[in-house]
């Protein structure tokens, strides 16, 4: 299980990856091996404003239908149409092309609040 | 998961090397009466049509011929002819038997797929329900001459809510979901009543998914509730989103993880104190059929599943039915019409009258005055009926302008309830359904019906107790009537998941157990192996698990695990696949 030490992590199995201001954020190599075969992505609309915590979308698989939630308060600036064409790609590379939306953050400094890959392979291993 | 609904395109690469008798090498095109063998797929019966070939044909009919233009607008009619198939009864009759042959079902063997309760139906109720007077009666046909349907439905609704515990039912809901969303319509109706906006409905963490599918729908938000260490509602976390806003919330009891919810008075004192109702998800109501009522244990509003716990044919065999039974503040909002005994009817007031009536729960767990048939424990007048004697549902007859048996008054008719919700199924719902269940419940009576919870729940422990060395059991501690086991150490160990198991256990005879759910237990297998299955299949379906268990581990097992199922008519499905790519229908024009 990969669990890349470039960005941050919610305990509810999402990464956030900043760039500036924008913070993208996709769901954890965990959290897709977890959910099986996906085969159905739902994904914000552009210009949705979100609070931490809030439902980005959903991600379906053979197994259950599944809930993503903003790990950091921002607006969606940017949807990964790629996997939701082809949510096989969530499966495949969950960190890179498998990603499902970039977020416009006021204060990138929220990110500090979340968890560093350490303590994110802590939780999925205990 | 249901395995009658693997699709066919992953078998095109599969079809084995029995090229010499496959039914597309016959002369002309498939021969629709060979055999099939191997993982060849059953042509479908267009694959198997040839022009101008019919089952048969009317030689002369007497009846004069209307040119189609006479009778139908010309912008109503068909250009070219519909593409029907075209086979022989002969041809026909092969293609279902075969399909049949390759099915599964409950009559074939042990079904243990947790949360569907597919108990084996007995013969003696479809006997029932195929006695020409039930089976042919038209829904339209008056309620006058319809008295003894009227009397089954009325007496299955009295059966129904003594095994609850509730005032009064609604028997037109379809089916679980159905009666889930019906349930949920009926706790709306009950706020707007009063003047309330309520947003949320709770649901637990290990609910079924219906749940908040029917939440939805109803038009309120979820509010999930964790479950606590023992795999039970945590009350601290329940008190936390209670509130002013709450609907209500829906459980079932006992809940998915087979587990007795053994705070439900405390969770029920704590939802109607902040005035929010109780939902009795019915799914699992055979552990404790004749045991305890949910009307004991505080809920208002219950469904049952007709086809699961009184075994009326379901999965493929259906329709099912789901009736919703409510608490006495309910009564007047249940959908209409509703089928009633009427207070001043000439007929039999019962018509069991000169039996001695048969309590459905033990004496000692009935509340005074309830658990026979006989007593009109519901005044009409109380709920503020509209009664239309003798008229059918569908009808706007005035009372007594349809005709009766000489001599007699009717003892039944329809009301609409004064604040009824409307309908939620055409006519009586699924009536020959309704006619299956009734007969269940007479044939068992309380003592039978208390035996089969007190046999499912013996069943489903015996399995946890056997099968302990095999896989991992999440919450060790006595069940109801089915329990979780889960494949992770499987998994972790040997790379065979939950699935494989369940795909494997098809390879030995059996149905699939349920797999991945609840969600809430990582590579769940959820068995139920219901009251009908003898300890020597019981022993059987262990033994295959353990067959299974003990393969997983050898050399190549979990590339065997991974490739099964191996002998069955279809083999492993590319599920992701099919649900990415959805082709729903077929086309077999070249």
């Amino acid at each position: 299980m990969e669990t890349p030490d470039d960005r941050r992590y919610s305990s509810d199995h999402e990464w956030a990856l900043a760039d500036g201001s924008r913070v993208r954020v996709g769901i954890t190599d965990y959290a897709q091996d977890a959910l099986g075969d996906v085969v159905f992505v739902d994904l914000p609309a552009v210009g949705k404003a979100v609070q931490a915590g809030d439902v980005l979308g959903e991600v379906e698989s053979t197994k259950s239908v599944s809930e993503v939630y903003a790990p950091v308060a921002g607006t969606v600036v940017a949807v990964n149409g790629g996997v939701a064409d082809a949510p096989e790609k969530l499966n495949r590379d969950p960190y890179g092309d498998g990603w499902l939306c970039e977020l416009e953050v006021a204060d990138t400094s929220v990110l500090g609040g979340l968890l560093d890959a350490a303590a994110y392979r802590a939780l999925t291993e205990s | 998961m249901s395995e009658g609904a693997m699709g066919d395109q992953a078998m095109g690469d599969q079809a084995m090397g029995e090229e010499a008798f496959t039914t597309a090498a016959a002369p002309g095109g498939r021969a629709a009466s060979a055999p099939l063998l191997g993982h060849e797929a059953e042509p479908t019966l267009f694959e198997l049509s040839r022009p101008g070939r019919a089952s048969w044909q009317l030689r002369t009919t007497g009846v004069p011929e209307w040119p189609a233009e006479e009778l139908v607008p010309a912008e109503h009619r068909r250009t070219e002819p519909v593409a029907l198939a075209e086979v022989s009864e002969r041809d026909l009759v092969a293609h279902f038997t075969r399909l049949s042959h390759r099915q599964y079902s409950v009559d074939l063997g042990a079904y243990p797929l947790g949360s569907c309760t597919m108990k084996y139906n007995p013969k003696v109720c479809d006997t029932v329900a195929a006695l020409p007077g039930l089976a042919l009666t038209h829904p339209a046909t008056p309620a006058s001459l319809a008295q003894g349907w009227l009397a089954l439905l009325v007496e299955l609704e009295e059966a129904l809510c003594e095994i609850t515990g509730m005032a009064a039912a609604t028997l037109q809901p379809a089916a679980g979901a159905a009666g889930e969303l019906t349930g949920l319509l009926l706790m709306r109706a009950y706020h707007a009543a009063r003047g309330e906006d309520r947003r949320r409905v709770i649901i637990p963490d290990s609910a079924h998914g219906t749940n908040p599918a029917s939440v939805t729908l109803g038009g309120y938000e979820v509010t999930t509730v964790p479950s606590d260490e023992r795999g039970c509602v945590d009350m601290a976390a329940l008190r936390e989103v209670l509130g002013p806003d709450v609907a209500g919330i829906m459980l079932t009891n006992p809940n998915t993880l087979g587990l007795f919810e053994e705070d439900i008075q405390a969770i029920a004192a704590a939802v109607h104190e902040v005035g929010g109702l109780l939902y009795y998800d019915g799914a699992n109501l055979n552990a404790i059929l004749g045991v305890v009522r949910p009307g004991d244990m505080g809920f208002d509003i219950v469904h049952m599943n007709l086809h699961k716990t009184f075994a009326t044919p379901h999965g493929g065999g259906g329709p099912g039915a789901g009736p919703v039974a409510v608490a006495e503040h309910l009564v007047e909002l249940l959908p209409g019409p509703r089928p009633v005994r009427l207070p001043d009817g000439g007929g039999r007031q019962s018509s069991r009258q000169g039996d001695e009536p048969r309590p459905l729960v033990d004496g000692d767990r009935r509340g005074p005055g309830e658990g026979h048939y006989s007593g009109d424990h519901r005044s009409l007048d109380e709920v503020d009926m509209r009664v239309d004697a003798g008229v059918g549902p569908s009808q706007a007859l005035p009372a007594g302008t349809v005709p009766h048996p000489a001599g007699t008054r009717p003892a039944y008719g329809w009301v609409v309830p004064a604040r009824s919700i409307g309908r939620v199924h055409s006519w009586h719902g699924n009536a020959l359904v309704l006619a299956r269940a009734l007969t269940y419940i007479e044939v068992h009576g309380a003592d039978g019906l208390r035996r089969v919870a007190e046999r499912a729940v013996l069943n489903a422990n015996w399995l946890r107790v056997r099968l302990r060395p095999t896989f991992d059991v999440p919450f060790d501690r006595p069940c109801m009537h089915e329990v979780v086991l889960a494949a992770a150490t499987l998994r972790r160990r040997d790379g065979v998941r939950a699935l494989d198991v369940a795909k494997r256990l098809l390879e030995e005879g059996f149905h699939a157990p349920t797999v991945y759910f609840p969600l809430i237990v990582d590579e769940a297998l959820m068995i139920e192996p219901t009251e009908t299955e003898s300890p020597q299949t019981l022993e059987a379906l262990a033994q295959a698990f353990e067959r299974i268990v003990a393969d997983a581990s050898a050399p190549g097992g979990a590339e065997r695990a991974a490739a099964a199922p191996r002998t069955t008519p279809v083999r492993r499905v590319d599920e992701a696949r099919a649900a990415r790519t959805l082709v729903p229908t077929f086309d077999a024009r070249p």
